[in-house]
């Protein structure tokens, strides 16, 4: 088992080197100075020198990128253009919103629509079925500032029940925290929730159809029993295989979420970055974020490990 | 075994025949209309709708009205016609991203699943590439290249590549070891003849149904894009620059963010929809599973 963990551990690596010799390139693929693009269109030749000393773009390239690696293996990633803080200090400022928003998301997405799809698979083919389907479908095409504009509009505008944006801090208590959370866990959540209710049906409907089902059911063990212990089991496979794939969906929503919702994150410290131009702080968070969805990924690959004890690599 | 020429072969225009087609393939079927009279009205825009562009700050903000069916933003403009003119830029661009992540993916695919001497370094590259959030990616690709509508294609193209790249290799894995493969390569057929002639056709089906889920996506990522103002340039009238500029007047004038919010959310629907009947149509063992 530990050597099993051990493996996948260092199966990471290479990936996450990719990652990075890809993110440091980014900059220098591109036709033209990268410190002149960084500088914007209305520098001066002493703004665009400053920039390629400051961050060294004036030594060879090799000597840049094993520079940068070993920075950002240390925890540095840089110093931000804008504000000139450093960028790991930047991203741990901006860190509470953005894990509170996922974390939220994440437990009640799972939950609803693991029940969700449980639901459907048992009743195939009835009237709540076709309302998970057709719902899921709509989960993955209205688009998550969409969804997040009519909660704002209904709960926030009309009704006035929820704040219409910003974000408490936990520290302020967990009910106001919480409370701003609503919204935009919902807005982002919804694709997520259509995504694992549809794998939790397809992958439940096919071991629903097994002999031991029957057998189980014929026996008189209890429906819920039947459906917890004996299906969802031999159907998380494919489930928690998602749900790892679907953080990806998480991420990418978060950075919309957050600035619909005016919540300050480390999305938004993305977005501001676009404007200004600051490239460290993309050049950040790209790492940052690449690196929990491999995290993420490996430790479903080590629940595999558990929820099936026949899988051994 | 069915394939694209299955549809076509059931599409003759015997009443019967259609009739049985609509009837089991329903979502192919109201998908596909939605998606083509959208298409239409993208194409017929100047004969539809007023100018996109003009603006009159004397109406801002004006509700819908018999003058301005959908009302206008808040520097006057026609928020109907810069919504029919929106979806110009969103098919091209859900088009574009499918035709040249497809194109790449099968080329890749194609690559890695016969000559497996690059196919494990092909791989852990991709691998890399989709190990980074496909937002941030093309955030950091538009910040550097500058925002054009081009740019934004290419930026969602690239991390779409490996998805396609492991469905079409996957494909050939599974098809490379069969008989009739065999009996080709043993009567001497060259690598490149075998690959086109006797592989790449087993990739189509399953193709034709990734296109569809990768133009939604991509009608849904330039659409982001553009929200977080990464994406075209402000002026295009693009369904996320619509809603951008009007996210301070949601309470005021909620027309202009729902009026291009529904009709992208109706897009993505009709293509999502077309996707998954065409995957029931051509793959039902596949839909069974999901």
């Amino acid at each position: 088992m530990m050597a099993y963990i051990v493996r996948r551990l260092l199966a990471t690596i290479p990936v996450m080197a990719i990652v990075g010799v890809f993110v440091f390139m980014l900059l220098h693929l591109t036709p033209g100075d990268p410190a002149a693009i960084i500088a914007g269109d209305n520098a001066t030749p002493a703004n665009i020198a400053a920039i390629r000393n400051r961050l060294g773009l004036d030594r060879p390239l090799h000597e840049q990128f094993l520079t940068w690696v070993w920075a950002t293996v240390r925890g540095d990633l840089g110093i931000s253009m804008f504000s000139n803080l450093p960028v790991t200090k930047l991203v741990l400022q901006r860190a509470e919103p953005t894990i509170a928003l996922t974390t939220t998301t994440l437990i009640v997405a799972v939950s609803i629509a693991i029940t969700v799809g449980v639901l459907a698979a048992w009743k195939a083919g009835s009237l709540l079925d076709r309302v998970v389907m057709a719902f899921a479908v709509m989960g993955f095409s209205v688009p998550v500032f969409v969804v997040g504009y009519l909660l704002v509009y209904f709960f926030s505008v009309k009704l006035r029940w929820l704040p219409v944006q910003g974000y408490v801090s936990i520290d302020q208590g967990l009910w106001p925290c919480l409370r701003n959370l609503i919204l935009p866990s919902i807005a982002l959540g919804l694709a997520y929730v259509a995504l694992i209710a549809r794998i939790t049906r397809a992958s439940m409907l096919e071991v629903l159809a097994e002999d031991y089902i029957r057998t189980a059911n014929a026996k008189g063990v209890a429906t819920g029993s039947v459906l917890m212990k004996h299906a969802l089991k031999n159907a998380a496979v494919p489930i928690v295989t998602v749900i790892g794939i679907g953080v990806a969906l998480l991420i990418s929503g978060v950075v919309i979420t957050e600035s619909v919702f005016n919540i300050p994150g480390v999305g938004r410290l993305v977005v501001d970055a676009i404007a200004r131009r600051d490239y460290p702080i993309i050049q950040g968070v790209m790492i940052i974020f690449s690196g929990v969805y491999v995290l993420v990924n490996l430790a479903v690959d080590i629940i595999y490990t558990f929820l099936d004890p026949r899988i051994r690599y | 075994m069915t394939t694209a020429d299955g549809i076509l072969a059931t599409t003759t225009p015997r009443d019967r025949q259609v009739w049985d087609f609509i009837r089991r393939n329903p979502t192919i079927v109201i998908g596909g209309t939605m998606l083509l009279l959208i298409a239409l009205g993208a194409v017929f825009a100047p004969w539809i709708a007023g100018d996109p562009i003009v603006f009159k700050p004397v109406n801002r903000l004006k509700p819908p009205s018999d003058e301005f069916l959908l009302g206008t933003d808040s520097l006057g403009r026609d928020v109907f016609a810069r919504t029919v003119y929106g979806a110009r830029i969103s098919l091209l661009v859900g088009l574009s991203v499918a035709a040249g992540s497809i194109v790449a993916g099968l080329f890749f695919g194609l690559v890695c699943g016969y000559y497996r001497r690059i196919d494990a370094a092909v791989m852990r590259l991709l691998d890399g590439i989709m190990a980074i959030p496909a937002i941030l990616l093309a955030i950091a690709l538009v910040s550097v290249m500058g925002s054009s509508v081009r740019v934004v294609i290419i930026a969602i193209i690239i991390p779409e590549i490996p998805r396609v790249t492991r469905l079409v290799r996957a494909v050939v894995l599974s098809v490379r070891e069969l008989p009739y493969v065999d009996a080709a390569r043993s009567s001497g057929a060259r690598a490149r003849k075998i690959l086109l002639r006797h592989i790449l056709p087993s990739t189509v089906p399953p193709l034709i149904v990734q296109a569809t889920y990768i133009c939604a996506s991509a009608i849904l990522t330039e659409a982001g894009l553009s929200f977080l103002g990464a994406g075209t340039p402000p002026e295009f009238p693009t369904w996320g620059n619509m809603i951008a500029q009007s996210r301070l007047y949601l309470a005021s004038a909620p027309w202009t963010i729902f009026a291009p919010g529904a009709c992208l959310a109706l897009v993505v629907l009709s293509v999502n929809l077309l996707g998954d009947g065409l995957r029931d149509h051509l793959d039902p063992r596949l839909a069974r599973r999901m």
